[in-house]
This record gives structure tokens, C-alpha cells and sequence, in this order.
């Protein structure tokens, strides 16, 4: 008898995605909805979506999920972590989101070391309100907003978040990640589950930021959009581990609760 | 060399095709048909049964299908 190897995580509805074809988006819910499954968690998370193409993740997560207006999620999501500590907390963010109007609440969480999971959704662009530039556009990239191609001493240059966030002492695990093939998306996976995991055991603040395909915005085919992200945005956002100090971080935490640390 | 099969649920399809891309066999295509929300869904080129199918159930095709409309199977 045949067996069947790939099917739909539990932890993700029965519903269609309202995604454009090819979107990075609903990849990553399912990575989320596989990662929650594998980690046993569905019945103490909690998700807080974003404004953004993915302002209806509630409809698909089959998780608790509060959502934040433009920007705020990390703030949401500190808010339900202090309240209810045992509980596991992500927001699930696009580059608008996080990387413009909510930079400021992110930074100051990251110092804090707030204990959460942030999922970054990078796709260079404001998808849901028309594919307009933002601060991660790359430089000469057409958009709605820059229809001759980003400037930098007009525009700015891209912005690279995670490595701000990186410098924050409370912020433990940053990695980037892709969604355009079968081996970045297995890595992704491996990320987003590290990004749980720092939180379960305690430790600061983790985010993932993920590199995704928006083929509508940007005008190309979904095969076509995931070879630029692979040939043209990693040069500016090269994907990798940004900081991981939970090694250092468990021996400090060990230590602080007055246990020895392992050696 | 193991073999397998899939089963693509053309209604989910939104015929983005990338999982013809990420198919190192060739056995998945573009079907003529409209499935009913207007797209050009894919479609698997062989028979579940068949003895020479090249599928080898390695599920790229369902790992990056961002509707998971394919499911795989092995025999
Ligand atoms: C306070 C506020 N300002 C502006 C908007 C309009 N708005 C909705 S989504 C969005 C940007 C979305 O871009 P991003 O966060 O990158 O998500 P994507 O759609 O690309 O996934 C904006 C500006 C809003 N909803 N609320
Ligand atoms: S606009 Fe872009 S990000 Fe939004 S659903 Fe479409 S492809 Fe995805
Ligand atoms: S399971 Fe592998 S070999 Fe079979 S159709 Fe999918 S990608 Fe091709
Ligand atoms: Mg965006």
C-alpha cells in the first residue's frame, strides 16, 4: 500500500489562501502551522497578524490570534507575553509593517529581550496596498512609488533590520531565510522552529526574516520572482545566521538562577 | 530507485507553476483546462499505477506548492 508522505499540517484551516499565485506567504503559514504541529504547541500559542496581504493569517493559523493595527504587532504581543508568560507568542510581520511604521516598538523590544518569535516577511515592497516602495526596496527597483527605479539620495538606501536588531543585547537568534526553493524552505522551517524554541526555553527576543516572493508587484512570473530573490535581493539581504547567542545566553540564564552551567 | 506518485487537487491550483520548476523528474504540467476559479491548474502526467511513472514521491513539488494542493504518496 502506497503511504502518504506529504499532507496539510493540522494546525492550518481547511481554508483557500486569498494569496496571488506563487505569494511566499501562504508557504510560510504552512511552515508555521508544521513547525506548531512538530513543537505540540497549537493549544498555548498565541499569533498576532499584521496589516498586510497577511492581515487574514487567523483565517488559516488555527491558532488564538489578536490582531494589531500597522506596525503595532510587537507591541500586541508584548502585551499578551507579560500578561500571560506561558503562553508562546509570534507576530507575523511584513517589511512595511516592521521595517517602517513599526521600527520603533521592534527595536525596543529586541533590547528589552522581550520573549517572542517575530516572523519578518521581506518581500521589498507594500503588497496589499498596491506594491509600493519601502524602506527594504532595493536600490533601482521600480515601483508604484519609484516608477524610475529606487534612489538612494532621494529614496534612502535598503534597509537591513535584522542587522539593527542584531546589535541589541536582548535580542538572542536572528536568521534570514528564503522561500523560493525546496532547500531554502526546509531551512526556513529549521529557523522558524529555532525562533520557538528560544522562546520556550526562555531565553530573549528571536526573529526570522524571510525573503518572499510577491510575483504581482513585482511583475514577473512566480518562477521568475523566486530567481530574483535567489540572483538580486540576497546581494543586499544575504541570507544566513545574523546572531545566535543561545549557547552563551543558556549558560547566563543558568547562572542567573543560580544553577551551574553545563559545560 | 523508490517510486511514488501525487495527487494534485486542481482546485486549489492556482497554476503558479513552481512546482513544475522544482520537479526533477518532469512529470508534472500545465493542464489546457480552466479549473473553476479561472486558473490553468497543474497536472500530474502520470498513472498512479503505472510501472515505468518517473515520480519518486521526493515531494519538492509539495514543499513548495504555496497551496498545498499536492499531495504525495510511496509506494
Ligand atoms: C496606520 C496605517 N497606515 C497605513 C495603512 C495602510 N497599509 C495597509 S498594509 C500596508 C503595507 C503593507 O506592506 P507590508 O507590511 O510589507 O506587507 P505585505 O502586504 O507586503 O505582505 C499599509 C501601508 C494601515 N492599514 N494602517
Ligand atoms: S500582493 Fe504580493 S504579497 Fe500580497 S498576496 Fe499578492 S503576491 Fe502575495
Ligand atoms: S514527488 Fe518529486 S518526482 Fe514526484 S511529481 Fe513531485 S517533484 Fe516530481
Ligand atoms: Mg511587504
Amino acid at each position: 500500500m502506497a503511504k502518504q508522505v506529504f499532507t496539510r499540517p493540522k494546525a492550518l484551516k481547511d481554508n483557500i489562501f486569498h494569496y496571488c499565485p506563487g505569494c511566499g506567504h501562504s508557504i510560510i503559514h504552512r511552515l508555521l502551522a508544521e513547525v506548531i504541529d512538530e513543537l505540540g504547541i497549537r493549544d498555548k500559542t498565541v499569533g498576532v497578524p499584521p496589516a498586510g496581504c497577511a492581515v487574514l493569517a487567523y483565517n488559516y493559523i488555527d491558532v488564538d490570534m489578536g490582531e494589531a493595527p500597522h506596525g503595532r504587532a510587537i507591541a500586541v504581543a508584548t502585551g499578551i507575553k507579560r500578561t500571560r508568560p506561558d503562553l508562546i507568542v509570534f507576530t507575523y510581520q511584513g517589511d512595511g509593517d516592521i521595517a517602517a511604521i513599526g521600527t520603533a516598538e521592534t527595536i525596543h523590544a529586541a533590547n528589552r529581550g522581550e520573549r517572542l518569535s517575530a516572523i519578518f516577511v521581506n518581500n521589498g515592497v507594500y503588497g496589499m496596498t498596491g506594491g509600493q516602495m519601502a524602506p527594504t526596496t532595493l536600490l533601482g527597483q521600480t515601483t508604484t512609488t519609484s516608477p524610475g527605479g529606487r534612489l538612494p539620495l532621494r529614496d534612502g538606501f535598503p534597509l537591513d533590520l535584522s542587522q539593527m536588531l542584531a546589535v541589541a543585547d536582548g535580542s538572542v537568534y536572528i536568521e534570514r531565510t528564503a522561500v523560493t526553493s525546496p532547500k531554502n524552505i526546509i531551512k526556513t522551517k529549521r529557523a522558524i522552529k529555532k525562533a520557538f524554541q528560544v522562546q520556550m526555553d526562555d531565553l530573549g527576543f528571536a526573529l526570522v526574516e524571510i525573503l518572499s516572493q510577491c510575483p504581482i508587484n513585482w511583475k514577473l512570473s512566480p518562477v521568475d520572482a523566486c530567481k530574483w530573490v535567489e540572483e538580486e535581493v540576497v546581494k543586499s539581504y544575504p541570507l544566513g545566521v545574523i546572531k545566535d547567542t543561545t549557547q552563551a545566553q543558556n549558560r547566563m540564564d543558568r547562572m542567573k538562577r543560580g544553577k551551574r552551567a553545563k559545560t | 530507485m523508490k517510486k511514488g506518485f501525487i495527487r494534485i487537487n486542481s482546485e486549489l491550483c492556482k497554476g503558479g507553476g513552481l512546482c513544475i520548476a522544482a520537479c526533477p523528474k518532469g512529470s508534472i504540467r500545465i493542464r489546457n483546462k480552466l479549473n473553476i476559479r479561472g486558473y490553468h491548474p497543474a497536472e500530474y502526467t502520470e498513472k498512479e499505477k503505472s510501472k515505468n511513472r518517473k515520480c519518486t514521491g521526493c515531494a519538492l513539488c509539495a514543499i513548495i506548492c504555496p497551496d498545498i494542493a499536492i499531495e504525495v504518496f510511496r509506494d
